[in-house]
């Protein structure tokens, strides 16, 4: 595996404020790779620095071991996508594919024929002849792929692209643009803050923060193993203990020890917080001997849908509070309401300790 | 652990080459077409007729005349006494135009804006038929006379009266209809309504449209110089010191003087729109009038009423253009259209002003809006961008007397190579263009604006030279705004009086300064008519706009259709 994309320090300053600091990232070629965070963590800094719209202040980028930091943008070789889909509106939908192509001086039966092909591979073949203001917002972004993917770039930038559409045509695209992705084996970033779409389709996801890169890793890894508190936090739900670390491998909440796995770069009597995530919380057949065992009561019952997210308190101590997310059948079998009194464990290779 | 990478500096493609040199040219452009003329202005005013420094010696001769003084505080009663009228008179009407129902909206929206079409002295000759020496009504003004400052403010509200009506109706027709709902709710009276949410939004509005009617009376010509009798005032001194007593110094230091109200007036509405912030969010519901019968019939009333008095003002000029011997043969005549009898141009000063006016909307548009687009979308080069963006704005600033006196001085003076230009056509459409063009460049800015930001970067990636992606797309797109700029020009070139009565040959006359010389020669009659021909042709542009955007253009735009 080759890296396609080398990013080696890129900073990036407005005035005193820093948009990017210090940031370093390999893409692999024919990747999906996501740029996840909140808004204004630089994920979009960071794309448009690639495509080179907005240098960066400092760094380097290499592309296909070509060094492009300092190159404008049509010097560069991507195809993007914007969030407003950024379509002409007074061009036809073959005649906004086919922009590109149209200065390439290919004729125009082989620029109508590519069109065609990538009308197709988008689903919109009979598009062709209608404006954009005549399609769906779904429609427009896959005009807009289209017309990205037209002249075969090496890269290809998707900057938020399905956050202004509604959610069910937002569902539904997420797999169409991650099965043409697959097909094309186009090496791709796209930019997103919302963490599902970012688990869904990437290979690997970059969670940002304040400018930073907090972790690179793939969707399982950023999930089970979130390397900072705020990756833990802002990927998935997650429930933040504070306690003491007591041993490499024990933290003690409110007064009780809980087993947790060996903690390498924290030192004992630190303050941490023991973090499990609401589904990982166990609650039937437990064995009799089963390690973290807590006596709990539900204070809370939140019906969701699929499932009911569970306010627990602890027995001995009811300032201690934890989410937990109990199945339908499990509310049914145990019970469970409001009040009702019931024994949970937290399983230890399922906890996570942050400083 | 970072490498101190010293600061990095982007490559430019051949597309940012171009546009910054684009943006270079624009701005040598403006700087002749107004910073170097204003700077030649200002350099005048420190010298002697003979050419020699003398330091402030002619602003303290200035000041130390009373006559002259005198004239500056004429000036200043005038523009607000006009402003105190004008203002609520035209805040009434758009209250009617936007928040009552109104029958026949259109017809009335269509007369409030006649007097834009109309150059200024045209109030002032229906005012002298109406009320002058031999005027149909003198009577009813006993022993008062209309030539001096009631003259002056009647012809001036009538034509500041536009102005402010679109200023306000443009104030007004932004309202969050949920605001009004919401004060409904809480049992809000009517006047309570009034004073804390139509009053507040309308604020803006208001001091926008007091401030452009102070500067627009303050730096008018026309109506002074035709009603305006003994009560001299700044504009009307500029043009004796210049073209009576060819004193140019002088005439610098009235031309500093009438530039200061006018710059100060641009300023304080730069400030208070900056601080402006937009009051109708995107979710915001948009406000329908419900009828409701006292109200609306009040306010039919007040707008005929209105509509009547500009409607009679402008008959009175058409009467008095068609009329044989005022008062003593009234049978009508078309002999007043008969320039050559009154002017040794006779209907070539018309065919000049519609030359200019061609010439300054074809050469103004594409100046405006390819400038506007440059300073918009060229990347980085903010200095320079910073330069054209101020130049841009300060025509606003600068009443056209001033920039036409800039205009003598600068390219008159003999060692400028484009002394050519001098006494010639092209002057007069640079000069006007010059004039007009803040307003031009904003129309175009804010049509750009509107647009998806991303049109160039998606260009890029494609490898398409961005001055394909502006003639393919971006002009095509902004049309309609295009379309607005050029009629803007056309007509403002037809009426203006100010800018070009420095600046043209005999040969280049144009109508609306042949206008103000026949009426000086005494021939009013013949005057009204050269109004009158001025009105119906910027008129008749601005209706051939209409219909084409109407129908033409609808058919060119299908893209617009959803």
């Amino acid at each position: 595996m080759t890296n396609y994309l080398e990013v080696r320090n890129l900073s990036k300053r407005f005035g005193d404020f820093s948009a990017l600091g210090d940031v370093s990232l390999d893409v692999v070629e024919g990747e999906f790779v996501c740029f996840l965070g909140p808004s204004g963590c630089g994920k979009t800094t960071l794309l448009r620095a690639i495509a080179g719209l907005d240098p960066q202040t400092s760094g380097t980028i290499r592309q296909k071991g070509r060094d492009v930091s300092a190159l404008p943008p049509a010097q560069r070789d991507f195809g993007i996508v914007f969030q407003s889909y950024a379509l002409f509106p007074n061009l036809s939908v073959t005649d906004n594919v086919g922009y590109g192509l149209v200065s390439r001086r290919q004729n125009r039966a082989a620029i109508l024929k590519r069109v065609t092909e990538l009308l197709a591979l988008v689903g919109l073949p009979d598009a062709g002849p209608k404006y954009p203001a005549q399609l769906s917002g779904g429609q427009q972004q896959r005009v807009a792929l289209a017309r990205a993917l037209a002249t075969s770039p090496g890269l290809l930038l998707l900057d938020e692209p399905l956050s202004a559409l509604d959610a069910r045509v937002r569902l539904r695209l997420r797999h169409e643009i991650k099965a043409l992705q697959r097909t094309l084996g186009v090496t791709t970033i796209m930019v997103t803050h919302d963490q599902e779409e970012a688990l869904t389709m990437a290979d690997r996801i970059v969670v940002m923060n304040h400018g930073a890169i907090e972790q690179v890793g793939t969707p399982q890894e950023i999930y089970r193993r979130p390397a900072t508190a705020f990756v833990a936090d802002f990927v998935g739900s997650m429930n933040f203990l504070a306690g003491t670390l007591m041993a490499p491998d024990k933290v003690r909440v409110a007064g009780v020890d809980f087993d947790c796995p060996v903690q390498a770069g924290l030192a004992p009597g630190q303050k941490v917080s023991l973090c499990i995530r609401p589904e990982d919380v166990r609650v039937r057949d437990l064995p009799a001997d089963i390690v973290n065992r807590v006596p709990v009561e539900v204070a809370e019952l939140d019906f969701v849908g699929a499932f009911c997210r569970a306010t627990l308190r602890a027995q001995a101590a009811a300032d201690v509070a934890l989410t937990a997310d109990f199945s339908s059948n499990l509310i049914r079998d145990l019970g469970v309401d409001i009040g009702t009194k019931l024994d949970i464990a937290l399983p230890p290779d399922r906890l996570r300790v942050f400083a | 652990m970072s490498l101190a990478v010293p600061g990095l500096r982007i490559g430019l493609s051949r597309d940012d080459l171009m546009m910054r040199a684009g943006v270079v040219l624009l701005a040598g452009l403006l700087l002749v077409m107004l910073g170097l003329p204003l700077w030649a202005l200002l350099a005048k005013g420190f010298e002697d007729r003979d050419g020699k420094f003398v330091g402030l010696a002619n602003y303290i001769s200035y000041f130390s005349t009373p006559a002259l003084f005198q004239s500056a505080l004429n000036s200043l009663q005038v523009a607000s006494i006009t402003t105190a009228i004008v203002v609520p008179l035209a805040f009434l009407y758009a209250y009617a135009l936007t928040r009552t129902v109104l029958p026949m909206r259109w017809l009335f929206q269509g007369i409030s804006l006649i007097p834009i079409f109309a150059p200024s002295l045209l109030p002032g000759i229906a005012l002298i038929y109406l009320f002058g020496t031999q005027g149909f009504f003198k009577a009813l003004l006993g022993d008062g006379s209309i030539y001096g400052i009631d003259g002056i403010v009647i012809a001036q509200v009538f034509y500041c009266f536009p102005h402010a009506t679109l200023i306000l109706t443009t104030a007004l027709a932004t309202a969050d209809a949920r605001l009004y709902e919401a004060a409904d709710v809480l049992g809000a009276s009517k006047r309570r309504v009034f004073f804390t949410v139509t009053l507040p939004g309308a604020k803006y509005g208001l001091i926008s449209a007091a401030l452009v009617v102070f500067t627009l009376v303050m730096t008018d010509f026309g109506i002074a110089k035709v009603i305006g009798g003994n009560f001299n005032v700044l504009a009307t001194d500029v043009y004796k010191k210049v073209i009576g007593q060819q004193d140019f110094s002088m005439g610098a230091v009235v031309g500093m003087v009438l530039l200061a109200p006018a710059a100060l007036a641009f300023l304080v509405d730069r400030l208070v729109q900056r601080k402006q912030v937009a009051l109708l969010t995107a979710r915001a519901v948009p406000l329908v009038p419900r009828p409701k019968f006292a109200r609306d019939l009040f306010f039919t009333l007040f707008c005929l009423l209105v509509s009547a008095a500009i409607l009679a003002i402008l008959g009175m000029a058409i009467w008095g253009s068609l009329i044989k011997y005022w008062p003593y043969n009234l049978s009508l005549t078309l002999d007043n259209y008969d320039f050559a009898k009154f002017d040794s141009n006779g209907w070539d000063s018309y065919w000049n002003s519609v030359r200019m006016a061609l010439g300054a909307a074809v050469f103004g548009t594409v100046l405006m809006f390819t400038g506007a687009w440059l300073n918009e979308k060229t990347r980085g080069f903010g200095m320079m961008r910073g330069v054209v963006q101020f130049l841009a704005f300060l025509p606003m600033a600068v009443p056209g007397l001033v920039l036409g006196l800039g205009y003598i001085f600068f390219f008159n003076a003999p060692n400028n190579p484009l002394n050519f230009l001098y006494a010639t056509m092209g002057i007069l459409v640079v000069n006007t263009v010059a004039h007009f063009y803040t307003v031009g460049h904003l129309t175009a800015t804010t049509a750009l604006k509107q647009i998806d930001p991303e049109f160039e970067a998606v260009s890029a990636s494609l490898k398409v030279p961005v001055w394909r992606t502006f003639t393919r797309v971006t002009a095509p797109i902004c049309l309609p705004a295009i379309l607005d700029i050029a009629i803007y020009l056309f007509v403002n070139a037809m009426t203006t009086v100010s800018s070009v009565i420095f600046l043209y040959a005999p040969d280049t006359k144009l109508a609306s300064v042949a206008a103000v010389n026949i009426e000086e020669a005494g021939t009013t009659a013949a005057a009204a008519a050269l109004c009158v021909v001025i009105v119906l042709t910027s008129a008749a542009v601005k209706a051939a706009h209409l219909i084409a955007d109407r129908f033409l253009f609808a058919r060119l735009q299908v893209w617009r259709r959803r």
